[in-house]
């Protein structure tokens, strides 16, 4: 799993039928100091996370789990939203 | 899921019988701004998708579970056609 600040929204209305209802979210990588790292990508939102938000994704076909039975076709979904961290 | 741009298609003959009548296309992944980066890819489509069309790209085994896909030896699949893309500053 990694940290994330969500950066905006896409829409898109011709989908995967699996898709439907689900929020689309765009995200930016933040290392622990939070800073941006690595290149943006787009996630299932899971727990209604909003724009400007810190929260933790998970990558690969575990992204798919949160909307279980059903089995959107994705490779990332944020799964938490973050009140803070530590770092040392 | 990375958001990209379609710029062509793939037509093969001969490939594996799992891929047959599905439809191939060269995307190139884009910033949400829409500039262009990174390398050219192709995947499978499953939305209609056209040559010009902004699409979401689903990469590795969850490329399977798109509409169509399952058992196929895919990695990237076109899952949506691209509307809007709201960024904040």
């Amino acid at each position: 799993m990694q940290l994330a600040r969500v950066l905006g929204e896409v829409v898109s209305t011709i989908k995967d039928a699996n898709l439907t209802g689900i929020k689309l979210l765009i995200l930016q990588p933040l290392s622990p100091a939070g800073e941006d790292t690595g290149r943006t990508l787009v996630a299932l939102d899971s727990i209604g996370a909003g724009v400007g938000e810190n929260v933790f994704f998970v990558r690969g076909r575990e992204a798919a789990f949160p909307f279980y039975p059903a089995e959107p076709p994705t490779d990332a979904a944020v799964i938490g939203i973050v009140d803070h961290w530590d770092t040392e | 899921m990375i958001i990209a741009k379609v710029v062509g298609t793939v037509v093969a003959t001969r490939k594996d019988e799992r891929l047959v009548s599905t439809k191939l296309l060269v995307a190139r992944p884009v910033d949400p701004a829409g500039k262009a980066e990174g390398n050219y890819l192709v995947a499978v489509d499953t939305v209609d998708a056209g040559t010009g069309e902004t699409v979401l790209i689903v990469s590795g085994s969850s490329a399977r579970m798109a509409a169509g896909l399952k058992d196929c030896p895919v990695d990237a699949a076109i899952v949506g056609i691209v509307d809007t893309v709201h960024v904040k500053e």
